[in-house]
């Protein structure tokens, strides 16, 4: 804990001043921790508990694993966290390839047909195709209902292509030029020179790479059938809209899942955000995105 | 370089092309391409039809109650944050408030069905307290403040980055001067604070007045049930039920080129403004 900093030529803070602030933030970090807090309790409250209580637990009195042992049992939510995990492991990798090598490409000064390149990547930001089109195009190539069908079209985030560009703008001049005279070629600048001087830069994109497609919902309501849910839409289904969670061996649909068990899906579904939230952040505060939204 | 071209032409071009579906009646058996021409039949269709014009004004609506609530939430959580002195408060808060921008919105409408549904637990608190049950999920009428309050809930922490990294700029001797100069802290505010964000504020509001015609189409799609198409249809909704949903994929590829274009001259025209005004904009 470092001590406050207030700088002499400021004036003492008022009471009720310092009071306001501290509610008000207070109030912020209450807003999002008491939703988390209470779906992580009801996960881990016994079915009787929540039902004496209405449907709410804030605080389990016996903390049990039941409804986690449930899902694990090798249904279907079992089922669509290796999708989700599988999708969303190999889509970051193949976005992450093509997007790096497209952006180093386009950072390069001279590179043959980079700048039609670049008002053409950049023209989608403008005008996105539209969902209809898309749709039909998915079907046509015939990848509906195929894995392929959640990462091939965001393959490249406009977004993520201007920060790794810009970020390879940044690599100074006389780095490219001592490595081309030691004689390494376009592809060994990349990845002896340019990609370790960029480390912050990848992570951050990585990352948010693999938040989108863990999070990645509607295309999966869109383009695939049941058997192939990720967690996204297994959720949507048996929580959002309440139908009754299925048997995946025999597929008849049982009652709606009790209170428990839907919050163990949830708390599922949110676990891998929380665990890798802190290497983003740790990420931001290198400035990496601040800088690189200015450009 | 390649990959990422490809992708770019097939994905985005490709489909762009696709949209010639909008002046065609789409017949599964001969594909996008053998499909008979109708020329501007769907647009015509479109334009007379009552429910498409619903829901643009229903897309219109929430994007001004949008602007008008949501907007001033981040701005203000920046400026209080900026004033903190205490940085590891600061940077604890942060990390707090940005966290919800990262889940999915599956995730959280399922949370606020949790906290504020008929069973959940604002409902058991209030029947807990002997008062009356309030069905806030499932009422139309409550419908525009609660997408309204989900996107302050998911994004206002997220939103005061650029804000922060805009007051991050000022350099700190011109509050000291201002101070020594005996300005009070609402007139270092008025005259350093203010000018410094007021080119983000413009450019922040430019891209959202070019983006008006979307709203968050996962989030309405994910609770446009509960309440009925009257309140909770907006453009992509019925593009995505007319089409997917209904099949009439030329139909609705018409009112998504529609959208398409619309959008697009907005973001042209918010960008001239802003050249006027003497602010950068969103491009060249």
């Amino acid at each position: 804990m470092s001590a406050s900093a207030r700088p002499g030529w400021m004036e003492k803070p008022r009471p009720l001043t310092q009071t306001a602030k501290a509610l008000a933030l207070a109030a912020v970090v209450l807003l999002v921790c008491v939703p988390f807090l209470v779906i992580v309790s009801t996960s881990l409250a016994s079915t009787r508990e929540v039902v004496d209580n209405g449907g709410w637990v804030l605080w389990p009195t016996e903390p049990t694993l039941d409804a986690y042992r449930d899902i694990f049992d090798g249904g279907i939510v079992t089922h669509a966290l290796g999708v989700s995990a599988g999708v969303t492991i190999a889509g970051t990798l193949l976005s992450l390839a093509c997007t790096v090598a497209l952006a180093y490409a386009l950072s390069r000064p001279g590179v043959f047909g980079g700048k039609p390149v670049l008002l053409l990547v950049l023209f989608t930001f403008l005008f996105p195709p539209g969902m209809i089109p898309s749709f039909l195009l998915v079907k046509e190539l015939g990848l509906l209902d195929s894995y392929a069908s959640l990462v091939l079209p965001v393959l490249v985030n406009v977004f993520n292509l201007v920060v790794l560009r810009g970020f390879f703008q940044s690599v100074p001049e006389e780095l490219y030029e001592a490595a081309r005279l030691d004689g390494a070629g376009d592809w060994r600048v990349l990845v002896s020179v340019v990609l370790p001087l960029s480390k912050a830069a990848l992570a951050v994109v990585g990352l948010f790479y693999a938040v989108a497609y863990w999070n990645s919902w509607f295309y999966a309501s869109l383009y695939l059938e049941s058997d192939h849910w990720p967690l996204q839409q297994v959720l949507r289904t048996y929580v959002v809209a309440g139908a009754g969670l299925t048997d995946a061996t025999t597929g008849e649909a049982t009652v709606t899942a009790p209170q428990t068990v839907q919050m163990a899906v949830l708390v599922i579904a949110t676990v891998p955000i929380l665990l890798v939230y802190p290497f983003l952040q740790k990420y931001f505060t290198k400035g990496v995105l601040t800088g690189a939204i200015k450009s | 370089m390649l990959p990422g071209v490809a992708y770019f032409l097939l994905f985005h071009y490709g489909a762009l092309v696709g949209n010639v579906i909008a002046f065609k009646e789409y017949v599964p058996f001969d594909g996008l391409w053998g499909s008979p021409w109708v020329g501007p039949g769907n647009f015509q269709r479109m334009f007379e039809d009552a429910a498409f014009w619903d829901s643009v004004l229903n897309t219109l609506w929430i994007a001004v109650l949008q602007l008008v609530f949501y907007f001033p939430v981040p701005l203000g959580l920046a400026l209080l944050l900026h004033t903190l002195t205490w940085s590891s408060v600061r940077r604890f808060v942060q990390s707090v408030a940005y966290l919800p921008h990262f889940i999915s919105w599956v995730i959280v409408v399922a949370l606020f069905q949790q906290v504020l549904g008929d069973t959940g637990l604002l409902n058991s608190g209030l029947s807990g307290a002997g008062l009356h049950t309030v069905d806030i999920i499932g009422d139309p009428d409550a419908f525009r403040p609660l997408v309204v309050a989900q996107v302050i809930w998911k994004d206002a922490g997220w939103g005061t980055i650029i804000f922060l990294a805009a007051l991050a700029q000022v350099d700190e001797q011109q509050y000291e001067a201002a101070a020594i100069d005996g300005a009070g802290p609402w007139r270092r505010f008025w005259h350093v604070t203010l000018p410094a964000i007021r080119p983000v504020v413009v450019l922040l509001l430019i891209m959202r007045l070019g983006d008006i015609l979307s709203v968050g189409f996962e989030q309405m799609l994910l609770q446009r049930d509960a309440v009925g198409p009257e309140t909770a249809e907006v453009i992509d909704t019925f593009v995505y039920y007319q089409g997917i949903v209904g099949g009439d994929y030329g139909f609705a590829a018409a009112a998504g080129l529609f959208k398409g274009v619309v959008g697009a001259l907005l973001v042209y025209a918010a960008n001239k403004v802003a050249h006027r005004l003497g602010e950068q904009g969103v491009y060249k």
